[in-house]
């Protein structure tokens, strides 16, 4: 039964890596001999992908389900005592298996951009099916080679007694090996938000594979026209959607789990995923200028390239264990690859876009400082530094560890390399980019009252008075409650700003449009979204992201926290909360669990609102503890409590860590809203196809 | 021109108003009897550490043993009557530089502190000359496409902007 499931699986791997291949070859044959058939079948190659993966990673999820621990992946992250919704997930769960669903995602998006209609961008096909390809083949090649789920345990006899190894195929003389159970899933991946986040962290990733696919294919073959941009407008929007889900998924991962009381910690990890985000989103915004004024070709070349780069050094910083130590990542062969992958591909698509530089030339001219376009490329520089930023935060840990050979070959300069490692923390981060993201904020609420081409202070300012009007009464509000923390009192009042700037926007355009064919606001409102729906979903997101900044501004400026440890019936006290220590509980569960649930009254300003169960789970099978908070959760704040040790047996006295975290919820609201927004601009239109057609009957008109 | 030199420079004001006062956490006191010295008083000097083992999980948060023996550590050292500056060096010498949030401001180190405030500086720099390469007195293009521009009197013609971009796209 195992063989037939490992030989299908593996069978099924290594032909689609020998049909991504073979796709290759077709591509550049029937470009170079200008052979359609050739080129077709190469398409054909590429639909293929997704069935054949699709057949490796049912088996995969089959052995998992099956608990056949012979398989070495399956022994690694699963349990028999798992439920089996955790065994399905624990296909990306750790390395192979992540792998292989990297690949399985890419070839969705391998066999959907295969089916797209073609007719119209014939010359850019074979260079789209040879990027994507080659990005799968490179996966392929660390599953199916260095990373591989099917391998197998072996119990091999041999001079020194007897032995268990791991191989793809039958060492001689060797037996199938089954452990009686497995180690099972990190119990830190055990949570909802885990088990979405990386399929939605890797979704944004292959997804963003096909804008750079087709910019290659423009650069190779010379249209630089805004046409790959406008066929994978939709493209970006979805990619961008997943990579945003990705993050707050993960946030929302950290914030249930790590027990630290925050959301985000700037961990490299995390970094990993915010960095192709931060060249993303201005890219979304790039590309508009593109659209509407056919400037900036280059910039956006540059962002979709390093948006490219930056997803598979994400990749590489989270599979290569680079980050733990520079010498672990030269001990896998993985590492060095996906360097040497990451440098292939940056250099070439450097050197194609050092040979188009002169033809991305800008048509038009920006005629004003004072215009729109100026203002999108402030938010350009904004994200970009805060990548630079975050970049150099990540990589110079890595960089001081790898530069001690200098210092170790010239002693003068060893106080300066000195090879150790250092830690670059939340604070330093929050400090250097807070600033950038203020700034974005603030823009967010000018950028959409500018005009293209060139404004005036005085159409600015007469657009944007009432809005700014309206927003000041946040802070003379806040001020007049007693707030004294001014920063907070600026970080409101830009939050308010954007909202008053965004709802007038839609406020403007129902209202005018209601008033002059005498019908109601609302039903003029819905026509206003529906009919230009990539701008006024964009300005949902604007919304969603400024509900999310208030979330973030009660965390980093607001957050108070204690830590007290009290006896049975005692009292702690953080702010208006008072909380009581009722009772404690240590017992085993059925699933190797050791949980110690602590009962906690939390009264607010006296009054009893409820009990709360900080909990500490300790794992048997991987010896990992994990810290699960009690949390009461309202719109204006969550009180967080995290049970940090007790005494145990008597559990007379525990300590408690409290944290009480202004507005929070607002960031998972906000990211709901983000999505709707995404939702409502992304969606397929009708509408696109005329305007295809348009844009293409004005190209041939154009060069015929 | 001039108008987008004052933007900037308000905006950074901004920038420089806002970077310059870090938030820190507050601490809540009166809890009762506490082990002196306190907790609050031990988790402050901790979350600007970090032990070698946890990888990025801050030493005030962390839930293995070794940390707690660590913030132990640090109470005793408070009681001893040591400051933050001197537990941390103790650590240091211990274990190098890497138990500390933020590395230390010498030699290479200073990268880091200066990237931040360079990158914004060559950005704005390479957006100023870009656009001023780009720009040029340009006056007989096409009127803008958007409707930004509208005030109360322009109203008809905002409109006749609204629907011509609408019906661009239906």
């Amino acid at each position: 039964m195992v063989d037939t499931l490992v030989n299908f699986g593996l069978g099924a791997l290594v032909l689609t890596f020998v049909v991504s291949l073979y796709g290759i070859g077709a591509a550049v044959l029937g470009y170079l001999r200008k052979q359609d058939n050739l080129l077709e079948s190469a398409r054909h190659a590429m639909l293929l992908t997704f069935p054949l993966l699709t057949i490796s990673v049912t088996m995969i999820v089959i052995l998992l389900l099956q608990n056949h621990f012979e398989v070495s992946y399956v022994s690694q992250v699963t349990s028999r005592s798992m439920p089996a919704y955790l065994k399905v997930t624990a296909l990306w769960g750790g390395q192979p298996g992540s792998l292989l669903f990297w690949s399985w995602l890419m070839a969705i998006f391998s066999t959907m951009v295969a089916l797209r209609d073609w007719s119209r961008d014939r010359e850019f096909m074979p260079w789209v099916i040879i990027v994507v390809l080659v990005t799968l083949t490179f996966f392929l090649v660390l599953t199916v080679f260095f990373e591989n789920p099917f391998a197998r345990l072996w119990a091999v006899q041999n001079a020194m007694g007897g032995e268990v190894v791991e191989s793809l195929f039958r060492p001689a003389g060797a037996t199938l090996f089954a452990p009686q159970d497995g180690q099972g899933l990190n119990p830190l991946l055990r949570h909802p938000g885990m088990l979405i986040h990386p399929p939605m962290q890797y979704l944004g990733f292959v997804s963003f594979v096909i804008p750079y696919a087709f910019a290659i294919a423009a650069l190779i073959t010379g249209r630089t026209d805004t046409r790959w941009i406008r066929i994978t407008r939709k493209w970006t929007l979805w990619a961008w959607l997943f990579l945003s889900l990705g993050l707050v998924l993960g946030m929302r991962w950290a914030y249930d789990v790590l027990g630290w009381g925050g959301y985000w910690g700037w961990d490299p990890v995390e970094n990993a995923a915010l960095m192709p985000w931060l060249t993303a989103t201005p890219f979304l915004h790039s590309v508009m200028i593109q659209e509407k004024r056919g400037q900036l070709k280059r910039w956006n070349m540059i962002l979709v390239i390093l948006t490219y780069d930056l997803i598979l050094f994400g990749t590489f910083l989270v599979r290569s264990g680079v980050l733990s130590s520079v010498h672990a990542f030269a001990a896998s062969p993985i590492g060095p690859l996906f360097f040497g992958f990451i440098a292939l591909t940056f250099g070439v698509s450097v050197y194609l876009l050092t040979q188009r530089w002169d033809a991305l030339h800008t048509d038009t001219q920006m005629t004003s400082w004072f215009s729109r376009e100026a203002f999108f490329l402030l938010n350009n520089l904004f994200f970009v530094a805060i990548l630079v930023i975050v970049f150099v935060g990540v990589t110079y840990p890595i960089t001081t560890e790898a530069l001690g050979f200098v210092g170790e070959a010239f002693p003068s300069v060893s106080h300066i390399f000195t090879g150790q490692k250092v830690t670059v923390g939340a604070d330093w981060y929050e400090r250097a980019t807070g600033p950038f993201w203020a700034a974005l904020i603030f823009l967010m609420g000018v950028c959409p009252l500018t005009a293209w081409r060139i404004s005036t202070m005085k159409s600015l300012g007469r657009n944007i008075w009432k809005p700014t009007a309206v927003s000041f009464v946040v802070p003379v509000v806040l001020v007049a409650v007693g707030m004294r923390n001014w920063l907070g009192v600026f970080a409101f009042w830009l939050t308010a700003l954007v909202t008053a700037v965004t709802v007038y926007e839609f406020y403007k355009g129902a209202a005018a449009r209601s008033r002059r064919n005498q019908t109601n606001f609302f039903v003029e409102l819905w026509k206003l979204i529906g009919r230009n729906r990539r701008r006024y979903g964009g300005y949902m997101i604007h919304f969603g992201i400024v509900l999310m900044a208030l979330g973030v501004i009660g965390i980093e400026m607001f957050q108070t926290q204690t830590q007290a440890t009290i006896g049975l019936g005692e009292s702690a006290t953080l702010g208006e909360y008072d909380i009581t220590y009722d009772s404690l509980a240590e017992f085993d569960t059925a699933d190797n669990r050791n949980v110690a649930r602590a009962v906690v009254s939390v009264y607010k300003d006296g009054d009893r609102v409820g009990e709360l169960y900080p909990r500490r789970d300790f794992f048997y099978e991987s010896r990992q503890p994990m810290t699960i908070p009690g949390v009461r959760s309202t719109l204006g704040d969550d009180f967080y409590i995290i049970l940090v040790d007790w005494q145990p047996i008597s559990t007379q006295r525990a300590t408690f860590k409290l944290y009480h975290n202004p507005l929070v919820n607002w960031l998972w609201i906000g990211s709901f809203v983000l999505i709707f927004g995404t939702l409502v601009a992304a969606w397929p239109e009708r509408e696109n196809e005329a305007v295809r057609t348009a844009a293409h009957e004005t190209r041939a008109a154009v060069t015929g | 021109m001039r108008n987008l030199r004052i933007w900037l420079l308000a905006l950074l004001v901004v920038v420089a108003v806002y970077g310059a006062a870090p938030p820190k956490v507050v601490l809540a006191q009166d809890n009762g009897p506490q082990p002196t010295p306190s907790d609050d008083e031990v988790n402050a000097i901790a979350r600007e550490m970090y032990c070698p083992v946890c990888e990025n999980i801050p030493l005030d948060v962390c839930g293995t043993q070794a940390c707690a023996q660590w913030r132990e550590q640090i109470r005793e050292k408070l009681a001893e009557g040591w400051t933050e500056d001197q537990i941390k060096d103790y650590f240091v010498q211990l274990y190098g530089d890497r138990v500390l949030s933020e590395p230390p401001r010498r030699g290479l180190n200073w990268v880091i502190y200066i990237v931040p405030g360079l990158a914004f500086v060559v950005g704005a720099y390479v957006l100023y000359r870009g656009i001023k390469t780009w720009t040029a007195p340009v006056v007989d293009e096409p009127e803008s496409e958007e409707m930004a521009d509208t005030g109360a009197e322009e109203k008809d013609e905002y409109i006749s902007k609204l629907e011509e971009e609408l019906k661009k796209r239906g």
